[in-house]
């Protein structure tokens, strides 16, 4: 059996380090052993407090101003070193576009595996580590354990539900970044709008896909989020063909578990479907009765959309008022 | 006049996967294809040349024959194709290929970029280029959807989840691309033509220095243990109705009926 010292999570993003901690909690609780959370960046003071009251056992703290959110050299260096000295077994990273990165440099520099994406992780009876991802653009989910050490895993939002804070003790360390030249040069940032950003976040997602004939005729989908307190998301040829939207939903863009989502207008390819088959409830709306989308559905509507989501609208405001 | 390798994956035509009655999926005989986002960083080393007057080769590792998609790459553009073709690469993950892909760029020499996709259609594990560039010791920008090369400058605009960034870099360097940094062509029947007339060069694992220890289930850091196709448990209720309002009334009743909508 293997003998396990440390549990260590990592991300940019203060919501996913929150769940990855819960995630790790229930790791190392299993395997009795300490979860540690490394914290870099601005501010860390102000954080560390709060990673101990969320369920991890220690801190690094690593205070770094001139750090931007790229996981530039200085990240990586600081993290890779940590992991020599400190020999974690399990690393989890937090599944964004930088933390993958981030996570597959650290593989490379320690000669190990990486896993991305996780939707689960467990540890079996023999101790090892255990985890389930999407593949084959979501036709398959393959199972799959490490053979070498440390075993480094990144895990998208949502997948886990943070803890309860609760007061705790733990212990904070304040350490340095290490310092190396960084190799690109960030020239400018924009930001993209922050509406559908969030949709991780929404309880019910309204999705559009082409079926939709301009962006304009996304206006009953706004209203039908609005009543419903939820949020617009769409189809990547939406987002990044018509630049309609920045966010898209699927395999390449966000990963949603809202408890409804209704699909207007999306034929339901395999790849959109990767980011939202773990929907609680599916609402499909689509004028062809042999979409895909149907396959995935719980409620089928075989209709216009246009005609179909301003009914809905209508239905909806007569119901809730 | 850059030099440009593009890291080209033979991948699995995802859309014609199927499991079988355990749920196991079927890989074995499924057609193959160069993996989409490839497409992408091969087309855009195409442009680069065309512009720039350069050379474009890509290289490939694969366990299976991966020659008439090569030669798909050659008649899109490419002017060589490297391929490291040997059974000893099953059961590889991406710690066993990215090495033996970096043996096989020391090897090709010289270049000023390489072009992967964001991620390969079949695996999707984002992993290959972060982890060339680690072990060729040069810069890499994710995510890219926008290239400009001058000189030895590059400049790229990354596509993130909340932000764009333009990020530049010194050459040499590697880019992985997404879908929308253009639309790839489709080659002419006289490109195709005279692909058939550019160089694939074979290797094998010798041929490269690599030993075992370094590829298959010994080189590799992860170990499959189930592959299955995912349930789909839906319950495909079909609300019917002579009016879009009679649907949209049946469909909001019973959304009330869920509990989800309302209180
Ligand atoms: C590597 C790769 C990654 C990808 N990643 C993603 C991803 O992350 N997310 C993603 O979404 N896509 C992704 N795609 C693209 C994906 O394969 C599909 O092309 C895309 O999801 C299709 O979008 P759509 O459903 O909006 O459009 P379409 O496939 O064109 O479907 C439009 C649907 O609208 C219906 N329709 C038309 N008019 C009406 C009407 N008036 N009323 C009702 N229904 C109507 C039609 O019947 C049709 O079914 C990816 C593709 C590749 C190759
Ligand atoms: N076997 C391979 N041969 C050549 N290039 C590859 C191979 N595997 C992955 N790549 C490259 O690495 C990218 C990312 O792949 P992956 O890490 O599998 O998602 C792909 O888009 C290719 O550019």
């Amino acid at each position: 059996m293997k003998e396990y010292v440390s549990v260590w999570v990592y991300s940019e993003n203060n919501n996913l380090m929150l769940e990855l901690i819960s995630c790790g909690r229930s790791l190392s609780d299993t395997l009795k052993i300490e979860l540690t959370a490394v914290l870099i960046g601005d501010e860390a003071e102000g954080k560390a407090d709060k990673l101990v009251k969320y369920g991890a056992d220690k801190v690094f703290m690593i205070n770094h101003p001139t750090l931007k959110e790229s996981p530039d050299e200085i990240c990586l260096a600081t993290l890779t070193d940590l992991i020599a000295t400190h020999k974690p077994e399990i690393l989890l990273i937090g599944s964004t576009k930088n933390g993958k990165e981030l996570a597959s440099r650290i593989a490379a520099r320690l000669e190990t595996g990486c896993i991305q994406d996780c939707s689960y992780l467990t540890i079996n009876g023999e101790g090892q580590l255990i985890t389930k991802r999407v593949v084959y653009s979501g036709n398959a989910v393959v199972t799959a354990t490490f053979s070498r050490s440390p075993h480094i895993a990144t895990v998208p939002l949502r997948t886990f539900e943070k803890l309860e804070p609760t007061e705790r003790k733990g212990n904070i360390m304040k350490l340095e970044a290490k310092a190396v030249k960084p190799r690109l040069d960030v020239v400018s940032v924009s930001k993209m709008e922050v509406t559908d950003v969030k949709v991780e976040e929404a309880r019910i997602v309204i999705c559009g896909g082409r079926g939709i004939d301009s962006k304009e005729d996304f206006k009953p989908l706004k209203e039908l989020a609005q009543i419903l307190e939820g949020q617009v998301s769409n189809t990547r040829p939406l987002a990044e063909d018509r630049k309609w939207f920045s966010g898209w939903v699927g395999l390449s863009g966000k990963k949603i578990k809202p408890t409804v989502y209704i699909g207007c207008g999306i034929s339901g390819m395999i790849q959109h479907v990767a980011g939202m088959r773990d929907s609680k409830i599916v609402v499909a709306i689509n004028k062809d009765p042999e979409a895909a989308i149907f396959e995935f559905a719980d409620y089928m509507v075989v209709g216009d959309l246009y005609e179909i989501v301003p009914a809905i609208v209508k239905e909806l405001k007569k119901a809730l008022d | 006049m850059p030099r440009i390798i593009v890291c080209l994956k033979q991948a699995i035509d995802v859309s014609q996967l199927k499991a079988d009655a355990n749920g196991r999926l079927i890989t074995a005989g499924v057609s193959r294809k160069i993996s989409d986002f490839d497409k992408n960083a091969l087309e855009e080393a195409v442009r680069l040349k065309e512009a720039l007057d350069g050379e474009v080769v890509t290289v490939t590792a694969s366990v299976e024959d991966a020659k008439t998609t090569i030669r798909e790459a050659l008649a899109m553009g490419g002017d060589k194709g490297y391929f490291i073709n040997d059974e000893a690469l099953q059961n590889s993950d991406t710690l066993a290929i990215s090495f033996v892909l970096a043996e096989a760029i020391k090897k090709i020499g010289q270049f000023d970029l390489i072009l992967c996709g964001e991620a390969s259609i079949d695996g999707f594990s984002a992993q290959v280029g972060p982890r060339l560039a680690e072990l060729l010791n040069i810069p890499v920008i994710t995510y890219g959807r926008k290239i400009c090369l001058e000189g030895s400058v590059l400049t790229v605009e990354r596509i993130l989840e909340d932000r764009y960034e333009t990020v530049k870099a010194s050459t040499p360097a590697i880019v992985t691309v997404t879908k929308e940094i253009n639309e790839p062509r489709i080659p002419s029947l006289m490109a195709i033509m005279k692909a058939s007339k550019k160089e694939i060069v074979t290797w094998r694992l010798t041929d490269l220095g690599v030993s075992p220890g370094k590829v298959g289930e010994a080189g590799s850091g992860i170990r499959i243990l189930d592959v299955k196709a995912p349930k789909v448990e839906r319950r495909r209720v079909l609300i019917e109705g002579e009016t879009p309002n009679e649907i949209a009334e049946k469909l909001v009743k019973s959304l009330i009926q869920e509990g989800v909508v309302g209180r």
